[in-house]
């Protein structure tokens, strides 16, 4: 019989907005990307703080720089984080960063560049950060229900072995969880293609089925027929997906779609980085197949905990939200074990069953929310990739 | 004794005709357990070719212009060909997109 893991608990952070987080981390964000090395130099100074520099906000417009201030805001605003010191080279910017985040409650104060310099900026902005980082040692976890969690989901480096055996272990975890309350998120836009159909028919509403569609096909003809030279066969599946045995869009897309397991179904569809608005539930989200932007985007919505399974061995971690890696590959586990945190190559031998491969991440995620660094974590991977929908002013 | 009860190659449903090799260094030749994941039945077959974990393998003779089935669902079509046993990927299927 299966175990209900609906009452269980984990020791976490409440934020002051109501939302758990599994991290307790300090951030110093940068606006843009000239304003890294300033973030970089306060991360150095102050202890137990974490710079995310990245390469834009420079030069961008409309709906381009809408999806980076999302970003950037969702990443500051995330569960995980406890406060923030936003660094940017000039202040309007900065100030529409440092008021999204406030939004939640959670200490945050902006720091720009021009008319102080890098060096006057870092002063004051590790003074702020010291403050921030001994009052964020302080808060205590306290315990909360498991499914107040945020899960998120998207795999990389697929082979045949994820369809078979991780990508329905995290399909068993949504439908064992999500019913309790659990909010859940997948997408991977372009790697739905050749199980569209599917999807569409897994909406819990034909308006989401319908958003599901429109989206789909926009990413069809806005980015495939635009930008294509031949056709997407170098890149969609990738040359290590060919390696692990898929051939084929289709069969990359219906072994993507395990990951929903056999009972749920979406009651939204998100823009890349929208936080969910409709309630406890999955979600799909517009999003990148890559696996630091995908796994990037989907901290930016708000989920604490991603489930990443992987068949060929994709090493992708990210700064803020633990990544559990799941493969059921025995040549990966044999390879590169180091990688992965749960391992279901029993399923491929028949001697676990998917049902159990569940509970095994189930437990896993409560390992994880508990504290337990994933095996991202332990290695130091921190890949923060920004999404950008067109080229800057 | 184990090794007797493990599969070679899993297949996820009943209307399939590809499968899917789940251990290392297959050989040409293997007299293959083969389990369906669908209701756990299985059958035997004989590896046609040496044949590396996660690659497919054909269940019954295919040419080209065929549709490869598999999770019951059609995955592109076969643009050579494969006897019953042998190796099924890019350079004898393709995509019906794109």
């Amino acid at each position: 019989m299966a175990f209900d893991f609906s009452q269980d608990t984990v020791k976490a952070w409440r934020r002051e907005n109501g939302r758990v987080g599994v991290r307790n981390h300090v951030l110093i964000l940068p606006v843009d990307d000239i304003s890294n090395a300033a973030c970089e130099a306060v991360a150095n100074n102050v202890k137990g703080t974490m710079a995310i520099p990245h390469a834009y906000g420079r030069l961008q417009f409309g709906e381009d720089l809408d999806l980076h201030f999302r970003t950037i805001i969702g990443t500051g605003a995330n569960p995980n984080v406890a406060a923030v010191v936003v660094i940017g080279i000039e202040p309007e910017w900065t100030k529409i960063i440092v008021d999204g985040i406030a939004k939640t409650g959670k200490p945050v104060e902006g720091f720009w560049i021009e008319q102080n310099g890098d060096f006057e900026t870092i002063r004051r902005a590790s003074w702020k950060a010291k403050e921030y980082v001994q009052w964020a040692s302080e808060l205590q976890k306290e315990d909360c229900p498991i499914t107040d969690l945020w899960v998120s989901t998207k795999c990389g480096e697929s082979d045949t072995t994820t369809g078979l055996s991780s990508c329905p272990t995290v399909g068993n975890m949504y439908d064992k969880l999500l019913p309790h309350g659990l909010y859940g998120v997948f997408g991977e836009t372009s790697e739905i293609t050749g199980a569209e159909h599917i999807c569409e028919k897994r909406a819990a509403n034909p308006e989401a089925a319908a958003k599901f569609m429109k989206t789909w096909q926009a990413y069809q003809d806005d980015v495939i027929e635009q930008f294509k030279t031949s056709d997407l066969s170098d890149s969609q599946p990738t040359k290590g997906n060919i390696l692990g045995g898929l051939s084929t869009i289709e069969e990359k897309a219906l072994g993507n779609l395990e990951k929903i397991g056999r009972t749920s179904t979406y009651i939204d569809v998100l823009e890349p980085a929208e936080a969910p608005a409709k309630g406890p539930g999955l979600y799909f989200m517009d999003s990148s197949s890559a696996a630091a932007e995908c796994v990037t985007l989907m901290a930016a919505g708000g989920y604490v905990i991603h489930t990443f399974p992987t068949g060929q061995g994709n090493v992708v971690g990210n700064p803020i939200v633990p990544v559990i890696k799941i493969s059921g590959n025995p040549r990966t586990l044999r390879t590169m074990a180091e990688h992965i945190d749960v391992d279901v190559t029993g399923v491929l031998r028949r001697d676990m069953t998917i049902d159990q491969a569940g509970d095994s991440l189930i437990e896993m995620i409560k390992r994880t929310a508990n504290g337990r660094l994933t095996a991202a974590e332990a290695l130091g991977h921190r890949e923060f990739s920004m999404t950008k929908l067109y080229r800057s002013a | 004794m184990t090794a007797n009860t493990h599969p070679q190659l899993l297949v996820h449903d009943k209307a399939d005709n590809v499968g899917v090799v789940v251990v290392e260094g297959l050989t040409a030749g293997t007299d293959m357990l083969c389990v369906c994941t669908e209701d756990n039945s299985d059958f035997r077959l004989t590896a046609k070719a040496d044949i590396p974990i996660g690659h497919k393998v054909a269940l019954s003779d295919l040419s080209a212009g065929d549709t490869v089935i598999k999770y019951g669902e059609d995955i592109g079509k076969m643009v050579g060909a494969a006897e019953v046993g042998g190796h099924v990927h890019t350079h004898n299927m393709k995509t019906k997109r794109w």
